[in-house]
Parts: C-alpha cells; structure tokens; sequence
C-alpha cells in the first residue's frame, strides 16, 4: 500500500471540509479524486502533504504514520505535489526552479554551499545532470535558462510537474494539472502523465475536473461532496453511480 | 570561459587594491575616512540585502545586532587603562576589565555574540511575516539599545566607550568587505543560496519541495546578524567613540536606504549604491552652509542636504523601480553581451 487515510478528518472551526477521508492508493495506480467546487479535494491534499494537519484520522505512506508531519519532512519521505495555482519560482529559471526540488536530496548548509565542500560539488554535479535530464525528459531542455514565469502557461503546468519530480517521489499528487487547457492540451498531458508513471515508477493521485481527463487516464476514482465521498471505483461504475450524477448534475 | 572570468575578477581585484593603494597615500584623512565608511556600509547593507533581499525577510534589525558587535569588540580590545579611563561611574567587570584581545579575534567575537543575539531574536519573531516582522526586529533592536543603555557595568551605560583604538584602517574594511561580497557570491549562487531564493519566492511552494523553510530563515537571519556585528565593530573601531544613541533606527533606515537603492537582492547593487550613498552624503554637505546662486542667498540651511537626497532617491525610485541594479549582477558575461568585452564562446558569470 503506497498511501492510506485513516477517516481522516479536517475541521475549521465549525465547518468540516473533509470528514472521514479513506483513501487507499497502491503502488503504480493512477488514482482520480473528483468533486464539484469546494469539496474538499485540495483540502485533503493539504492533510495528506503535510500543510494541514488533519483534526483527526491517520495519513499512512509506504506503512508508516506521517499525520501531522511537516510539509518539508513529507516531501522528503517522497510525496511530491503540484498546486492548483502555479506556485513557480518566479524569479529564477526554469533549472534553478527544478534544481531547488533536486536539493531535498543533497540536504545543502549554508556552509558547505560557501566552501564548496568536494561533496558539495559532487551533489551539485549530479543535481544539474538530474535536473537536465527531467527537463529533457519534460521537454523543456531547451527552455533551462528562461525566467519560470515566461514560459507559457502549458509548459509551467509542466515544469512544476518536473520540479516535483525533481525531489526523486514515490507519490505524485497533482492538483488539477489540465485547469486551463484546451482539449488538445489535455490529451497531451494525459500521455505525459502516463509516460512520466512509468518512466519513474511513480504512484500518482490527481485531483482534476476535466472528466475526459480522469477518466482517461485514472484506474480508480474517489467522489467527494461537501467534504464525504460518496462513490469510488473504476471509472464506469463512477460514470453510472446515481449519487456522482446527482452531485454533479443535480436531479429533479 | 571561466579560465578568462577568474582572470578578469583577479585583474579588477588588482586595480582596485592599487587604486586604493593611491588613495591611501594621496588622499587626506577625511576623504579616505568617507572612503572606509563606504567599505563598512558595504558590510552592512550586504548584511540587510541577506535577509531582506534574498530572503524575503523584512526586517528593521539591523542596528541592534550592529551595537552588540560594536559593543562586544570594543570592550575586548580596549587596553585595562583605558577601559578604567571609561568607567568612571561604576567599574567594569573585573574579568572583563583585564582582558585585551587582538583585533581579528574582537571582530570575530562581535560577530559571533551579534549571531547569538540573532538567533535568540530569531527564533520567536521569524513565525511573523511581512510587515509583523519588521514592527517585531525594529522592537528588539531597540530592546537591545536599552538594555545596553541601562548596562552600566559592562557597557559603561549612556556615556558610551570612548578611545576605542583605532584598528579599522583602509586595508581593514576593505579586505572585510571583499570577503563578505565574497561570501554573498558564493551564498547566494549555490544550492542553499537558492532555497533562500525560494523561500523569498513562495514559501508554500518551497516548503512543499522540502526545504525547511523556518530554519532556512533563521539560517539567514543569523549569518546577517553575524555580517551585522562585524561591520558594526569595524564602525567603533573606525570612530573610535560609540553610545547607544549611535545605533538607533535612523542607521537601520541608512542602511535599508542603500540596500532599495542598490536594488533588493543584488549584491553589486548593494557595493554600487554603498559607495554612492556615504560619498553623495558627505558631498552635498555644502548645500547645508550658506549658499551664493548669484540670483539668491541663503544664510546656512542645515538640513537643505537631506531634501536634495531625498529627492534624488525619489527620482531613482520613480525612475527605477527596483533599485539601480534590480536584482540583477554585473558580471563579466553581462558585460560581454553589452558589447564592452570580445565576445567569448560561452560566458560563465562573475
């Protein structure tokens, strides 16, 4: 089991955003997390990465008990994230910005990156060829020495995509990476994601809207409403579910 | 093309120790006073750009962690006699009263008891942010102004230390200030220097790539601390007189001065605008005496230099945005691409 949520629970004062989350991801699934606006999907994504620490309930990767860990710590235990907004580094380039997720692997100090230490150069080495083989990878080689947020918006979605994988996951979790992009686009990024799992033997769980997109590309799927899942399994049985319907269309 | 960059940056080294070596011996006292001034602001501003600049920290603390460097060095190099000429009111420590070190060891004390002070500050203020923090550093610089004041066995209180010898000579400050650009070079330009980039960028962001950003921050905040209390030593042995009053808010203000004008998160800017700033200070002072301009007369407004500066640095802040230099460098492939150097393959930076 890659990652598990034990009824996990996230209260703000009054309002339950998400209650009695459980999530079971097995390793090399695509795993889909669907729902209207304010479900809570990006919410339970905050428990999971360590933003918030969920008012109840377990979050379990790879067997051990990462609830109320640090963001920092769980990125290092190999959960990597994008954001629903893009969160770029928006002054450095687009190596820079892939190489500042290299660095939870090098562990630099202040000190060693003044001194230069034989190790620190040793890391610093395979970090740029890491980072210029994701890039590469992402198709974005050519693009190393850019400013982040020139770039448009289909190749920030990318490289922030690349930048997660520059901290070496096992989990991927993606907030909706098709947000913005026409169908085209989508379909594009549906094999990239595809290609970047297998490429990196990676699990990743996506939060997305596009249903073309999820159900595309996702083996199974969670539905949340008001904070409740109220359906999961594979994309048909979601498709014919009469309570996803009714959340999402509504009914007479 | 590193080989030709190291080679340029050891050439530019060598002319400007030789033009410092000119100047040492053919300018005055007081025009090389201005001059080593610039290298300590140098120090200082570089000390502000580390936090507020690469670290995206805003803080006013500036002054602070400067009169603990000040005040930390000058009692260990101050001689037994005239430590006792100073202490008049009530004696200093006896183990302290003894105690005299050389200077590199004063200096690096200061540093290091200013980091201490960092840290301790550090620590509960740097869960703030943004304007929180500045109100926050601005209050415990001033905190440690007072308790230096009110310290009158070991600091010697409001009277200040007088005759502190004289150390910081031009080859003093400026070697400390290569050093400490230096340093911020080789910082800011690595691995670490760019997870203070990030976190000065977007601090969720760079939290959810790893970085642990809360000690990252207090990281930062401690090496200013440190660059802080050496420039502030290097101030006291230069004046040779220090007090408390000397290390109120309006230095911390000079200082970030320097640092917007220069342009947050450069450190040529910060070296350019050091400079620029001490010597135009010094320069316009003609403007505070009485002036002819043919056309009128007025007998001596003191004062009339700062509004003159003032609207300088609106015009370069109307005009500039983002300081002189932005966050940009002067480096040798910047020049290459001006069209001031032959063109080389491929330009590695300063």
């Amino acid at each position: 089991m890659m990652l598990e949520t034990k009824g996990a629970t996230m209260r703000f004062g009054g309002l339950t955003a998400v209650s009695e989350l459980n999530l079971c991801v097995e390793h090399g699934e695509i795993v889909g997390l669907i729902g209207p606006n304010g479900a809570g999907k990006t919410t339970a994504f905050n428990m999971i990465t360590g933003v918030y620490e969920p008012t109840e309930g377990k979050v379990i990767f790879t067997g051990k008990d990462i609830t109320g860990k640090k963001a920092h710590s769980i990125t290092e235990a190999g959960i990597a994230r994008t954001f629903q907004n893009i969160r770029l580094f928006s002054t450095m380039s687009v190596l820079e910005n892939v190489l500042v997720g290299c660095a939870v692997r090098e562990k630099p100090t202040w000190f060693n990156s003044v001194v230069r230490t034989p190790a620190y150069r040793k890391h610093d080495r395979e970090s740029h060829k890491f980072a210029m083989e994701l890039l590469s990878e992402t198709g974005l080689a050519e693009l190393a020495g850019e400013r982040a947020t020139s770039l448009p918006y289909g190749k920030q979605r990318r490289l922030e995509i690349s930048r997660a994988l520059a901290s070496r996951p096992k989990l991927l979790l993606l907030d909706e990476p098709a947000a913005g992009m026409n169908p085209q686009e989508s379909i594009e990024l549906m094999e990239f994601i595809r290609r970047v799992r297998d490429r990196f033997d990676l699990t990743i769980l996506l939060i997305e809207h596009h249903m073309q997109v999820v159900m595309g590309i996702c083996s199974r799927m969670y539905v949340l409403d008001y904070g409740v899942t109220i359906a999961h399994g594979t994309p048909d049985e979601i498709r014919r579910d009469p309570k996803v319907i009714e959340a999402y269309l509504g009914v007479e | 093309m590193k080989t030709r960059n190291t080679v340029l940056t050891g050439l530019a080294i060598a002319i400007f120790a030789l033009v410092l070596w000119l100047a040492d011996k053919n300018l005055g006292g007081y025009a090389m006073r201005i001059l080593n001034l610039s290298a300590i602001y140098v120090v200082l501003s570089l000390s502000l750009n580390l936090v507020n600049g690469f670290t995206g920290l805003f803080s006013l603390g500036c002054a602070g962690f400067m009169a603990v460097g000040a005040y930390v060095s000058a009692l260990l190099t101050m001689s037994p006699e005239v430590k006792e000429m100073n202490f008049f009111l009530e004696p200093l420590a006896p183990w302290l009263a003894r105690l005299t070190l050389p200077f590199a060891l004063a200096l690096v004390a200061g540093g290091f008891c200013a980091a201490l002070a960092g840290l301790v500050v550090g620590i509960p203020v740097l869960r703030l942010k943004d304007d929180y923090l500045a109100i926050a550093t601005l209050g415990f610089s001033e905190i440690i102004r007072v308790v230096i004041t009110n310290l009158q066995g070991l600091t010697n209180g409001a009277q200040g230390l007088k005759n502190i010898p004289k150390f910081s000579t031009t080859w003093t400050v400026w070697g400390v200030a290569a050093l400490v650009v230096a340093f911020m070079a080789l910082l800011t330009r690595s691995s670490y220097g760019r997870q203070l980039k990030a976190v000065r960028d977007d601090e969720i962001a760079a939290e959810a790539m790893g970085v642990n950003v809360f000690r990252v921050k207090v990281t930062s905040f401690t090496i200013s601390s440190f660059l802080a209390g050496v420039g502030g030593a290097l101030l006291g042995h230069m004046i040779t007189t220090i007090d408390p009053k000397m290390f109120s808010f309006m230095l911390t203000f000079n200082i970030l001065l320097i640092v917007v004008l220069g342009g947050n998160g450069s450190i040529t800017g910060s070296v350019i605008a050091s400079i620029l700033v001490t010597v135009l200070m010094e320069a316009l002072r003609f403007l505070d005496e009485p002036l002819n301009l043919f056309f009128f007369k007025t007998n001596g407004l003191p004062g009339l230099r700062m509004v003159v500066f003032s609207a300088m640095l609106m015009a370069v802040v109307i005009l500039r945005q983002r300081g002189l230099m932005g966050d940009q460098e002067l480096t040798w492939s910047g020049f290459e691409k001006a069209g001031l150097l032959p063109r080389s393959k491929k330009g590695a930076s300063k």
